[in-house]
């Protein structure tokens, strides 16, 4: 993985860090799946498991972003196949507040995503993966990283 | 129709005879209101239980010296109040409550609301240097004419929710004539109608006068959208955040004279929120240096997904600020597009849930990628 995170940043100049918060019963599967049927996506994901994707504190993503993640990634399973039920539909509900927040303070809401990738979708969570790899990169790095005075 | 009570008397006075009369009557046990303190003219929230007492009170004093929603809040944490108590509040006072009661700090049980239609309040400083008392005649006859003072607080200058939502009787006087010889309340709820009966005045069928309250809600609107063009946060970035909160100085007032920020240990307080030498160290390596205290603009934002949904406006938050920031603008200006987003008015119903512990299936598709 290091060996290739490398190899891509000669190439590119630049590789994004995206945090991202997959559920443990759908989203974390999948990526599962996407790495045993060695489907290949570029190595810009840093994932923590969480057990719904309603565990997601607004504040974390708030918190990465301000560390310096280049984009963070909410993922859970698709709206009605929640493990809980409902967790997934109070997800969505914070993360469209969320964004309207990072918008509405003038911050780039693009660098917030949040996808359905179920235990099955091993093709799309590799999908996702490059497609915000590749939108983080046209956006360019997070320029929070640097600043001092936050 | 509502019904409607005109008293004959200026608004000041007739509001503290209905308070005394309601006292007298047996009808109520308590007036939550608020009151002269000392000599100086200092004012504070109190509840009051003999009428005698009343002749210190001042109900529509323009000052807010704590939002008495998170006050009502702390006197019904542990069980609504046995014996019935009217309190007289302004209506983002009354909006704070009722959000901090679907939160579950507070019972509205025996609870009964006075309020008005609310030309705003000055800041706290006002009566730190004591101008206040001065200002008051001016007060009243801008109130009557709908003028909108300069001197008032920002948040109360852009407020659009001036007509209270819950009150069991709201007095009219924002463009109301005669404010010195006359006042009309307004009876809104059977309870409220219950506690006029019997009141020596006037009673009408009425309604609110819509279309002076529109003419009013324009010249307010007109200025709230002055203050947020002021403000031009937007598009600045991260950079334009610093400026804004840069002079923080992390005393979190804004924080505790907030209405709806409850929780007795704040999660910007918590140890959670201190950074470990080793996170000093990284945060180091990574940035070449590192603001102490750190965290100002996580602190900020941090706090707007908090309290965001259910900001009532009422600018108690820059009043405090001891370093001017604008931090009731901000809060207002990003508050109302979130609330927009669920259609969503703070403090509108009490059986209404806050919007983010409830959902619909069929909604925001278009946030998911």
């Amino acid at each position: 993985m290091l060996k290739s995170e490398s190899d891509m940043e000669k190439n590119n100049g630049f590789m994004p860090k995206i945090v991202a918060f997959l559920c443990n019963w759908c989203s974390y599967a999948g990526a599962d799946l996407a790495g045993t049927s060695r489907i290949k996506y570029p190595p810009s994901i840093l994932p923590i498991r969480v057990m719904c994707s309603s565990r997601v504190d607004p504040l974390f993503l708030i918190k990465a972003f301000l560390n310096g993640a280049d984009g963070v990634l909410v993922a859970g399973c698709h709206p009605g196949d929640c493990h809980y039920e409902k967790g997934n539909y109070y997800a969505r509900r914070r993360f469209a507040m969320l964004k309207k927040i990072v918008e509405e303070v003038g911050l780039e809401p693009d660098r917030f995503r949040l996808s359905w990738i179920s235990a099955s979708e091993g093709t799309k969570y590799a999908k996702v993966a490059t497609e915000f790899t590749e939108k983080i990169k046209k956006l360019g790095e997070n320029s929070t990283k640097k600043k001092i005075f936050l | 129709m509502t019904r409607a009570l005109r008293l004959n008397k200026g608004i000041e006075q007739g509001v503290l005879d209905l308070l005394k009369f309601l006292l007298d009557s047996g009808k109520v046990k308590g007036v939550f209101t608020l009151n002269k303190i000392n000599s100086n003219g200092d004012v504070s929230y109190s509840i009051i239980t003999r009428s005698s007492d009343l002749d210190s009170a001042v109900p529509f004093f323009p000052l807010m010296p704590a939002n008495a929603g998170k006050l009502l809040s702390r006197f019904t944490l542990k069980g609504g109040t046995k014996e019935p108590i009217v309190a007289v509040v302004k209506p983002c006072e009354l909006r704070a409550f009722v959000e901090l009661i679907k939160r579950e700090q507070g019972s509205l049980e025996n609870i009964f609301f006075i309020s008005l239609t609310c030309g705003g309040v000055y800041p706290l400083k006002t009566e730190v240097d004591g101008t206040i008392k001065e200002d008051i005649p001016k007060y009243w006859d801008a109130v009557s004419k709908g003028e909108i003072l300069g001197d008032l607080r920002p948040a109360c200058r852009g407020c659009t929710e001036f007509k209270p939502h819950t009150a069991d009787i709201t007095f009219d006087v924002i463009g109301s004539k005669d404010l010195d010889k006359q006042s009309i309340a307004f009876l809104n709820t059977e309870k409220g109608e219950e506690l006029a009966k019997g009141m020596k005045g006037e009673f009408l069928e009425k309604e609110l006068d819509s279309k002076k309250l529109n003419e009013f809600k324009i010249k307010r609107e007109s200025e709230k959208k002055k203050l947020f063009d002021e403000l031009n946060i937007k598009m600045n970035g991260m950079d334009g955040l610093i400026d804004i909160f840069g002079k923080c100085i992390g005393c979190h007032g804004c924080m505790r004279v907030c209405p709806i920020c409850y929780c007795k240990l704040c999660e910007f307080e918590s140890p959670d929120a201190e950074y470990k030498p080793s996170t000093f160290e990284t945060e180091l390596k990574k940035r070449g240096g590192v603001r102490i205290p750190p965290g100002i603009i996580y602190y900020q934002l941090g706090r707007l997904t908090h309290i965001g949904i259910s900001c009532v406006g009422c600018g108690a938050c820059d009043d405090v600020c001891p370093m001017d920031i604008p931090v009731s603008t901000i809060f207002k200006k990003v508050g109302e597009s979130v609330q927009k987003l669920f259609d969503y008015v703070p403090g509108r119903d009490v059986e209404e849930k806050i919007p983010l512990v409830t959902f619909e299936k069929e909604e925001f598709k278009d946030v998911e990628e």
